[in-house]
């Protein structure tokens, strides 16, 4: 228990011993109203997930394995999410390989390096403003830069990027996800208390060393959390693919490609195929197969967050 | 590692002073790491400048070539026809976002309340993780709930001269997704109130309500003015729930009313792009640039909520 904690926890305890028996109608009916409107919040989550769950399950009775290693078909019975898994995991690849080194090693200078001045003040408010940009806007900069200017389109596949390809939609979301990056390092690195700091001076290290072998150990949890935590939220972004041209129908072939072929031809992601199912006509598509594709999205996003937050609440260390 | 922290060798004999920044090597070790770091900073701010260049280039392409006739007519946004009425756009953002807001703004500063005021701290480290995790359902999900569920169990029950898409039904669906943030925003406000202000006010012979209300609210107006800031600059920017809740596709009409089918500004460009028409190929026509037309606007109007609600933030920040 933090200090805060045992804090509050004597608060409420002389508060109940100051109400007595009392009855106050007033604060009844407002502490009811509190406790309604967390219910009702935490309820909707409740209920999306039985909704999704119940339309879902019947594809994993009926096809069990093969959803998941079907291609796109134009026949609902056939439709599988073996490409869209592919592609998923491609981007948060090119994701954890783009977005993490960059956003972790511009923490560790704000933190560690920079000089306290107007311009990385500066720098700061910009990475901040970064963060509430909405991905519809980071796809724009997708399709204006990695998809136009240094790809060429689809159909010549040339070009830095090749145009509409996974590269591009991995850069993009690399660059969406980046600001979350730089804040939750930061976060970290700041935890570790500066005598740590401080003694490797003393004893004569330089600040490389200190970052590396005191600052960067101790702050690891932290930022591993963010990492996952912003590695989910790529996962799950639709806006930004829609932009950079993650395909969208119902039905596509990247030929005779190998792995490494296929980032640089036409992709789908998850989100991407939920959005294309969710505006079919037939039901088969609109409700079952989006349910069913929507719980597998689910099941990823929060398996990451939800090991992002124990592994916190785990290696949070109160110094 | 001991070598690197041997006594430096290059400091001069006689000298009184011992130069601790040791060997050369380590010397340039370090100078190349920060060289390395400080480039990265560097990508991250040419990303801003990216953004703002690629909007900037394009809508003002769009805005010479577009008579201001078709730009504000209030009649419709059908841009694969020549009409880009931004006021329809405007509308169906506006709306969305106050939907949004009249669902989120209570449920949120309830939560937060009760987790700041009146959850014993077991119920708050339970309750918390949930909201961590509502936070992060992503969009498309939501929308689908949207359609699903909100808009037939929801919004045509109560109103049923609703059309089966609606902004109303969109609104929600982002009111639900907003929560989490104002929730969390308002709780850390909330908490940043010093315990000595709730004691002076018991001591006083205030009841629970009266302090809540009278003392711990006004003390974090700030804050919560933030978390409400930071939730209608998300709504705005939401785009999958009202590109698959509200319904028009590519084109809509003027309307004031929430219960008819709509676009917002995020849909807009979500649904323009969606095509494989002009608007994916090579050419770059007005429809391609009123995309970016629409994203600069966004990123405006979005940067300056957020830079609003910074403001707002920080003065909590200083206060205690």
């Amino acid at each position: 228990m933090s200090t805060r904690d045992v804090e509050v926890s004597k608060r409420i305890t002389v508060e109940r011993s100051l109400q007595g028996r009392r009855f106050q109608p007033a604060n009844i009916i407002f502490e009811i109203g509190l406790i309604i409107s967390l219910l009702a919040s935490l309820g909707f989550v409740l209920l999306l997930l039985a909704t999704v769950f119940s339309d879902g399950i019947s594809v994993f009775e009926q096809r069990g394995l093969s959803f998941f290693t079907s291609n796109l078909s134009r026949i609902p019975g056939d439709a599988g999410i073996a490409q869209a898994l592919f592609g998923s995991v491609a981007l948060a690849v090119i994701v954890t390989i783009v977005a993490f080194p960059l956003g972790i090693s511009t923490a560790i200078y704000l933190e560690e390096y920079a000089p306290d001045n107007r311009w990385m003040q500066l720098v700061r408010l910009n990475i901040r403003n970064l963060a509430g940009v909405p991905s519809v806007v980071y796809g724009l900069l997708g399709l204006a830069i990695f998809v136009k200017l240094l790809g060429t389109d689809m159909a010549n596949g040339s070009g830095l990027t090749g145009g509409r390809t996974l590269i591009s939609g991995g850069l993009t979301l690399s660059v969406l996800v980046l600001p979350i990056v730089i804040i939750t390092s930061s976060e970290a690195l700041r935890a570790v208390p500066y005598s740590l700091r401080e003694g490797a001076y003393g004893v004569g290290a330089t600040k490389w060393e200190v970052t590396k072998k005191l600052v960067l150990p101790n702050a690891l949890p932290g930022i591993i959390t963010g990492a996952v935590l912003s590695l989910s939220r790529a996962i799950g972004e639709t806006a930004p693919l829609i932009l950079v041209g993650a395909f969208y129908g119902t039905f596509f072939t990247t030929g005779d490609t190998g792995t490494l072929g296929k980032f640089t031809t036409t992709y789908t992601a998850l989100p991407q195929v939920i959005y294309q199912w969710a505006t079919e006509a037939q039901s088969e598509f609109n409700v079952q197969l989006t349910s069913a594709a929507i719980c597998v999205l689910i099941a990823l996003t929060f398996v990451a967050n939800i090991g992002a937050i124990l592994l916190r609440n785990r290696y949070e260390k109160r110094w | 590692m001991t070598s690197t922290l041997t006594t430096p060798t290059n400091a001069p004999r006689d000298s009184p002073f011992v130069d601790l920044s040791g060997n050369s090597r380590r010397r340039w070790r370090e100078r190349r790491v920060k060289i390395f770091l400080i480039s990265s900073v560097v990508v991250t701010l040419l990303i801003s400048i990216a953004i703002i260049a690629s909007l900037l280039g394009q809508s003002i392409d769009f805005v010479t070539t577009i008579p201001l006739d078709k730009l504000w007519n209030f009649e419709q946004w059908a841009p694969r026809i020549g009409d880009f009425d931004i006021a329809t756009l405007f509308m169906g953002s506006l709306l969305v976002t106050v939907v949004a807001m009249i669902i989120a703004a209570p449920l949120g500063l309830g939560a937060a309340i009760y987790l700041a005021e009146y959850a014993s701290p077991r119920v708050r480290r339970t309750v918390k993780p949930f909201l961590e995790v509502m936070a992060g359902i992503p969009s498309i999900v939501l929308g689908f709930f949207a359609i699903a569920w909100i808009g037939p169990e929801i919004v045509q029950k109560l109103f049923t001269e609703a059309s089966a898409f609606s902004l109303a039904a969109a609104g929600i669906g982002v009111g639900l997704l907003v929560i989490p943030l104002i929730a969390s925003v308002s709780e850390d406000a909330l908490r940043a109130v010093p315990l000595s202000l709730r004691e002076a006010s018991y001591g006083l012979g205030a009841r629970k309500l009266t302090t809540i209300v009278r003392v711990i609210f006004p003390a974090a107006i700030s804050g919560i003015v933030a978390a409400m800031m930071l939730g209608i600059s998300r709504a705005i920017g939401e785009t999958m729930v009202v590109t698959l809740a509200a319904g028009a596709y590519g084109e809509a009409n003027f309307t004031t009313n929430p219960l008819d089918v709509g676009m917002t500004v995020t849909s807009g460009i979500a649904t323009l792009a969606s095509g494989t028409d002009q608007v994916a190929g090579p050419s770059g026509g007005s429809a391609y640039n009123s995309l970016f037309f629409l994203g600069l606007l966004l990123f405006i109007v979005t940067f300056t909520l957020n830079i609003v609600g910074e403001l707002f933030v920080r003065r909590i920040r200083e206060r205690y």
